[in-house]
């Protein structure tokens, strides 16, 4: 087996001079989806926001490709490979759609190919065709969330990073998303990190999966075991 | 009566009120006693304004239901023109107005065309990269004081000095912005406003390079070698002192600014700096540099002040730090957010209407800016956007291959 795609060895980071996470190991092997699930505030998105740069690490490493990313910029990280959908979608509100997806490609030059990706982006999400010069910020929140994964998408990740695609989403919505995820993971063979609350979902998704509490793993198994396992069934799945 | 217009009504009268209790402290309180009638004049004209703003705003309802849109078709017919067409129309009127203007209209037209340099440049950081900048005044004086330096210290040509006045204004550009630029929204504001007034300052109190408050003396002004039909078409030197002269040489400096700036728009760069304005922290994620494009905003921003400033000092022949207050800035911000914050033709017409406002509502004297204040809440209030807001336009990567 090569190596993992992502490895996390220790990790702790945070926003003041607290650490928000505390020596978390993780590994992202190629082809798969992880997920990282817990509740509000454990750090989940902390945890991505370290591996895209964003947020340096106080310890530990983040291993992207097998290469300790501390030495790179943060917006250097998406010319690598790893691209994010954040939290919260943040799309350019005051930017049309088809203007939204090109910062998704802002760091490549190759413009056929770039065009040849907002069809298929485009093929993946039909309403975004039909509002493609529309601002992002009059589009509905599903419809935001299908922008803000189409423009990570536009950067041709190695590695997608999603934190809570599921947010404040209807049901019917979310599993739509989820759908078109787990194609582009199969067509594409793209490395999924899903970062989700809704545990059910995610799991039903993920080959593998982590439990964070309080900014600490507290458990991790494959995605199924995780389903059966009746702490998370009690704790995550409301039971 | 309907319910609506009785609304209506209650809202005139209270307006009314207030309009009164605004106007007449100013204009009845006399060291003779109180006075009434002015006041009484005053709202009542306001009044009248009102009634007959209301009735062409019915009258103009009531065209539109009846499908009468004049100005709808005009504009239609008017975009129907190829752009090469109302653009050569627009130049030729530039290039011709000064043959048919007085003094004193080439003099506003010249001071106009100052500032939609300057609020073009200063629409890179405000309105493009989102940056809000208070102190943008002080790059006008660098390329102001660049060029009276060194026309006075080394008499160094106009066309010699004007790129070095750029290139220190960039240069300035970066030195304020690296420290500041970690900052964002109000604080950054309050630290720019903080420099602007540090350079006044020390162009203020730094006697022996810049006179202090006495200002320079014994600038230049621009010249050119033209043909001399008298002297057998030998090629003469003439100076640029006549307002014609400055007002072609200004305008040919806002013409470069309104190309550069609108290319910039459409350029890539431009489309990151939007990104920036509208999040930071996603621009960054999506692989925007985004502190090297703000200090590129903020430089290439100042560049167009110091051109404006080093055309300034040639005009004037004199700069003191008198004409860099905060005042200016201010004044360039508004005609930003006014004409349209990212709209070229906005920040155009933003200038004209801050500059030339002030100059029809001489009539009114003391009460001119008054005038010119309520003016402008009243455009902010209808015209929330600017008066020609910024249109999502340009290429877009997908249109070349549909």
């Amino acid at each position: 087996m090569s190596a993992p795609i992502l490895e996390l060895r220790n990790l702790s980071a945070g926003w003041g001079s607290a650490p928000a996470i505390r020596e978390v190991s993780l590994t992202v092997e190629r082809g798969e989806i992880v997920t990282i699930i817990g509740a509000n505030g454990a750090g989940k998105s902390t945890t991505l926001m370290a591996i895209s740069s964003i947020l340096r690490p106080m310890s530990g490493q983040v291993l992207y490709e097998g290469a300790d990313t501390a030495s790179v910029a943060a917006e250097k990280l998406p010319a690598m490979g790893l691209c994010q959908v954040p939290e919260g979608r943040r799309i350019f509100p005051r930017l049309t759609v088809a203007e939204n997806l090109d910062m998704g490609a802002y760091f490549r030059k190759d413009g056929d190919a770039v065009r040849h990706d907002m069809e298929h982006v485009f093929e993946l999400f039909p309403r975004l065709r039909e509002r493609r010069d529309q601002k992002g910020g009059t589009l509905s929140g599903g419809e935001q969330q299908m922008l803000a994964i189409g423009r990570a998408l536009m950067g041709r990740p190695k590695l997608l990073l999603l934190d809570e695609p599921s947010l404040g989403l209807a049901p019917l919505i979310v599993e739509h998303i989820f759908a078109i995820i787990r194609r582009i993971n199969e067509e594409s063979d793209m490395t999924v990190l899903l970062v989700e609350q809704n545990a059910n979902l995610a799991l039903g998704l993920a080959h593998r999966g982590y439990v964070m509490e309080t900014g600490r793993i507290s458990m991790t198994d494959t995605a199924e075991n995780l389903l059966q396992n009746p702490d998370i069934r009690r704790a995550y799945l409301g039971e | 009566m309907t319910p609506a217009s009785k609304a209506m009504l209650t809202k005139i009268v209270v307006g009314a009120v207030w309009l009164f209790a605004v106007v007449w402290p100013m204009t009845g309180i006399t060291p003779q006693g109180f006075e009434f009638g002015k006041a009484i004049s005053i709202v009542g004209f306001a009044m009248a304004a009102v009634l007959a703003g209301l009735g062409l705003w019915k009258l103009r309802q009531k065209l539109d239901a009846a499908g009468f849109k004049p100005f709808t078709a005009l504009a239609n017919r008017c975009c129907g023109m190829p752009p090469w067409l109302w653009r050569g129309l627009l130049l030729a009127a530039l290039l011709a107005f000064p043959f048919v203007s007085s003094r004193y209209g080439q003099d506003v037209a010249i001071n106009v065309l100052v500032y939609v340099t300057l609020g073009l440049g200063l629409n890179i950081v405000v309105g493009l990269a989102g940056l809000l900048d208070l102190g943008y005044i002080a790059f006008y004086g660098v390329g102001a004081y660049t060029y009276a330096l060194l026309s006075i210290h080394y008499q160094l040509s106009f066309w010699l000095a004007l790129p070095l006045c750029a290139v220190m204004a960039a240069a300035a550009g970066v030195v304020i912005g690296y420290p500041t630029l970690r900052m964002r929204g109000d604080y950054l504001a309050i630290v720019t406003l903080g420099f602007g007034e540090i350079l006044r300052i020390i162009l203020n109190n730094w006697m022996q390079l810049t006179g202090g408050p006495n200002g320079l003396l014994g600038i230049k002004p621009a010249a050119v070698y033209l043909p001399d039909p008298e002297n057998g078409w030998e090629f003469v030197r003439v100076l640029l002192k006549s307002p014609e002269a400055q007002y072609f040489l200004v305008l040919a400096i806002a013409l470069f600014t309104v190309v550069s700036v609108r290319r910039l728009a459409d350029s890539r760069i431009g489309r990151a700096w939007e990104a920036i304005r509208e999040d930071e922290t996603a621009a960054a994620i999506m692989g925007v540099n985004t502190f090297a494009l703000k200090l590129l905003a903020y430089s290439l921003g100042a560049v167009f002040g110091g051109l404006a400033g080093a055309f300034f000092s040639a005009k004037m022949r004199f700069v003191s730090p008198g004409s860099f207050t905060f005042i200016e800035s201010a004044m360039v911000l508004a005609m930003v957010v006014l004409g349209g914050m990212g709209s070229v033709p906005g920040i155009v017409l933003g200038a004209l209407a801050l500059i030339a406002l002030p100059e029809v509502f001489r009539d009114f004297e003391n009460y001119r800016m008054l005038v010119f204040g309520a003016a402008m809440a009243l455009m902010m209030l209808f015209r929330p956007a600017g008066l020609i807001p910024a249109k999502r336009v340009g290429r877009r990567s997908e249109e070349a291959h549909s």
